[in-house]
């Protein structure tokens, strides 16, 4: 199935957000952080982790959706949201073992990354700039992606500590 | 609604504890745009008739703190603090990389003009069309670091209360002073993610002032609609390919400069600018970035220029300090000027600056100041109540405390260095005002005039409106106004891709901003209201532009040491350099805006005021 998948590198990203802008101008055609597919957290300065959907192998958001509003394009392994379907239950939320789904600002239907149907945008603006915190890969990754569904305040407490040392331990 | 901006205001009053939206004509935005030139407007509009009898520490000063039309949506986002300034009695627009900006044009909102003084330590808490005052009874005293993960932690926990239904509520971003701010230290900065300040101005101690621990915004909307949005991807992809393409600057940031203009350009302060030249190597990028750099590229919303870099010092005494490379700037004032040359010591002054609050530059010049009067037995042990020899990290460490709480000598120092030296001098009798590297009030930033190779020459700080601020200084009277431009539009002068700059300005608004437009009108404009606001100063000290639109004396004595020994600012030539700069910008031989002038700029409303100002 799945033969695309995106890599976080999450000690290589600087924070510049330009994933989240070119995310949300093609699925919005706005500039909109909070509506990104992508969103990167910081939960202090220096501790940036880039959150997005990890195409666990098993789906459990897809398993979770009482409405049969998520599936999985079979082409990329993304899982689309039908929004027509989607009531916003927030079920594939708590589903997610990394709480990677959430509810669009405006519309409150469930926004997932989608893969750009196979070209990522997040990825091409991380690599044009050389960061390569998001790299596409075409390998077949399989179970192993889920261990990428993680909250992203456990990857900060870790990633504070590598950068910091033990003052990491005090700062998230 | 003009495109670029969130369409609305905060007008916060804290005495009343009220908090109210308001609109700007479109009229009032194109002619100031945002930022600086916005500031200085609406401070003209609402104290313009009393301001030489408002304290800028006083409840009646209005603290602005404002984006643009171009803010997070030009690459590098900023956020441009104002008001009237502690230090100049003038306007400052002061800058300050952040994600801040973003989230509170997402929320909504353009900026937010401060007035009163809380009761007791408050915070604003600003979400989507709504805004609230908090108790900050907890942060107040807190460092930097610590604000930081307090409120951070508090208002995600409060805001998924709130909704707790969306999924995981991202940490929102925040402007705030440090304790230097809080005990009203006129080199105070207001600051955002723990080592980005708004500095010269003297900002933090306006905040402080006001009872106001910070400003804390997130948005959920989206960014403010454009006037041409294909126009917009097209040039977001031109501007970061050519961004990403100045490779030197992306890898070293500015923190390569720290040995350039010492040895290179001698331009560099060193030992309160008794030199300004050494030829240590250690000042210098690979040194930092091999033992330090934890992050070597870094970055605020929408930049790709990465000229940030995070340090960490993770052994030794200073072990757990945190800060930006440090960028050359706090290379050279937390670091040469203070005859430091080792790497963790510089790191270490620099992060304690940032945590306490202080502007990086303006607050050390200080500390630089105190110990050159050390060194010539002026201020003695007894005063600081230690000694305070060159390059001794730990006794500055003491003397910055020692002025952020306001302390036996630092009480005097916490009034900035032109302040405390006409105390000083005054205790002591003996005229220590030579010693002062300040323009109307505000210290230097770190690159001289005498060798007359750097970026800053002759008139760049004696003629400005915004005085040692070495991010506007002036040369001819045009081509310098697109700095000011880069503070009312509000991004990154970093980010500044200056033949793709205007174009990107009209594709973001639709207006007709051109370089030549700005230069001979807004630009114009701002300085001049500026200049207004500069010289009827007050109440403390008022600007007397023939003998204040000048260099301090240092910048006269001849260079002792370095390739350009025994040079020196051309005193004959900054005269001459003056009258050409006023005709540039319509300004009288006094530099007082002429009538004409004022009413080409559509200010006549000035005239009453400056006709009192001309002789």
């Amino acid at each position: 199935m799945s033969s695309i998948w995106i890599v976080r590198d999450y000690i290589r990203c600087t924070g510049c957000q330009r994933c989240e802008v070119v995310c949300s101008l093609r699925h919005e055609n706005r500039i909109w952080p909070e509506a990104s597919r992508v969103r990167v957290f910081m939960p202090f300065p220096g501790v940036e982790v880039p959150h997005l959907c990890a195409q666990c192998d098993d789906y459990p958001c897809v398993k979770a959706c009482p409405v049969s509003a998520l599936s999985v394009n079979t082409q990329t392994g993304a899982v689309i949201v039908d929004d027509g379907e989607c009531t916003s239950c927030g079920l594939c939320i708590t589903a997610c073992p990394g709480t990677v789904p959430f509810l669009h600002p405006s519309t409150n239907k469930a926004v997932i990354c989608d893969l750009c149907g196979g070209d990522p945008e997040c990825v091409k603006v991380c690599g044009d700039a050389g960061y390569d915190a998001l790299r596409l890969v075409k390998e077949n990754v399989g179970a192993q992606k889920k261990v990428h569904a993680i909250s992203p305040f456990v990857l900060a407490k870790d990633l504070a500590v590598n950068l910091f040392g033990e003052k990491g331990e005090e700062v998230v | 609604m003009p495109r670029g901006y969130a369409g609305r205001f905060l007008d916060v009053d804290l005495t009343r504890e009220t908090v109210q939206e308001i609109t700007l004509p479109e009229t009032i935005l194109y002619q100031y745009l945002g930022g600086r030139g916005l500031a200085a407007k609406v401070l003209w509009d609402r104290l313009g008739k009393q301001w030489s009898t408002v304290d800028p520490l006083g409840p009646e000063n209005i603290l602005t703190i404002l984006t643009g039309p171009l803010t997070a949506i030009h690459p590098g986002s900023r956020i441009c603090v104002s008001g009237k300034s502690p230090l100049s009695n003038g306007t400052v627009g002061s800058t300050a990389s952040s994600e801040f900006p973003m989230e509170l044009k997402c929320a909504g909102y353009d900026g937010l003009f401060v007035t009163g003084k809380a009761s007791s330590p408050v915070y604003l808490l600003i979400t989507d069309h709504h805004a609230e005052i908090r108790d900050a009874s907890h942060v107040w005293g807190k460092l930097g670091e610590d604000t930081i993960k307090i409120l951070n932690a508090e208002v995600r926990a409060e805001l998924g209360k709130r909704k707790p239904n969306i999924g995981l509520w991202r940490e929102p971003a925040m402007v705030y002073v440090g304790p230097a701010g809080e005990n009203r230290m006129r080199n105070a900065a207001v600051l955002t993610k723990v080592v980005h300040a708004a500095g010269y101005g003297g900002y933090g101690a306006v905040m402080g002032s006001k009872n106001l621990k910070a400003v804390v915004a997130k948005g959920r909307g989206p960014l403010p609609e454009v006037a041409a949005p294909k126009a917009l991807e097209i040039m977001l992809q031109q501007y970061h390919t050519r961004l990403i393409s100045m490779d030197s600057m992306r890898r070293w940031g500015t923190g390569y400069a720290g040995w350039y203009f010492g040895a290179v350009t001698s331009s560099e302060p060193v030992r309160n600018w008794q030199e300004e030249w050494h030829d240590e190597r250690s000042m210098a990028g690979p040194r930092y970035s091999s033992r330090f750099w934890v992050k070597p590229y870094w970055a605020d919303f929408n930049c790709s220029r990465s000229c940030m870099k995070i340090s960490c010092i993770k052994t030794g005494p200073w072990k757990g300090d945190i800060t930006d490379m440090p960028d050359y700037e706090l290379e050279a004032y937390c670091g040469t000027n203070l005859g430091i040359f080792d790497p963790a010591d510089n790191i270490h002054i620099s992060a304690l600056i940032d945590n306490l609050g202080m502007s990086g530059i303006n607050g050390p010049n200080t500390l630089g100041f105190a110990a050159e009067l050390y060194q010539r037995g002026i201020l003695t042990k007894e005063d600081l109540g230690f000694e305070l020899p060159w390059g001794d990290a730990e006794a500055f460490t003491k003397l910055a405390w020692l002025i952020v709480k306001r302390e036996k000598i630092g009480d005097v120092l916490a009034e900035g260095t032109y302040r405390a030296a006409q105390r000083i001098s005054a205790l002591k009798g003996v005229d220590v005002m030579p010693y002062v590297v300040h323009v109307k009030g505000i210290e230097i930033g770190a690159h001289g005039t005498r060798s007359n190779e750097d970026f800053t020459k002759d008139i760049a700080y004696a003629a400005s409106v915004q005085g040692g601020d070495h991010t506007s200084v002036v040369n001819d009277g045009y081509n310098d106004l697109s700095s000011v431009f880069m503070d009312s539009a509000v991004f990154c002068m970093f980010c500044a891709v200056h033949d793709l700059m205007w174009d990107f300005a009209q594709v973001v608004t639709g207006w007709d901003l051109t370089r030549h437009n700005w230069c001979t009108g807004q630009g114009q404009r701002i300085v001049a209201l500026q200049r207004t606001l500069l010289l009827l100063g007050g109440p403390d000290i008022v600007w007397d532009p023939e003998t204040d639109d000048d260099n301090p004396p240092r910048f006269y004595e001849p260079l002792p040491t370095g390739p350009y020994a025994g040079k020196t600012t051309d005193k004959a030539f900054v005269d001459q350099r003056k009258q050409d700069y006023y005709a540039a910008v319509g300004w009288d031989a006094r530099g007082i805006p002429t009538t004409e002038t004022l009413k080409r700029l559509d200010l006549a409303d000035l005239e009453p005021t400056v006709k009192r100002l001309r002789k």
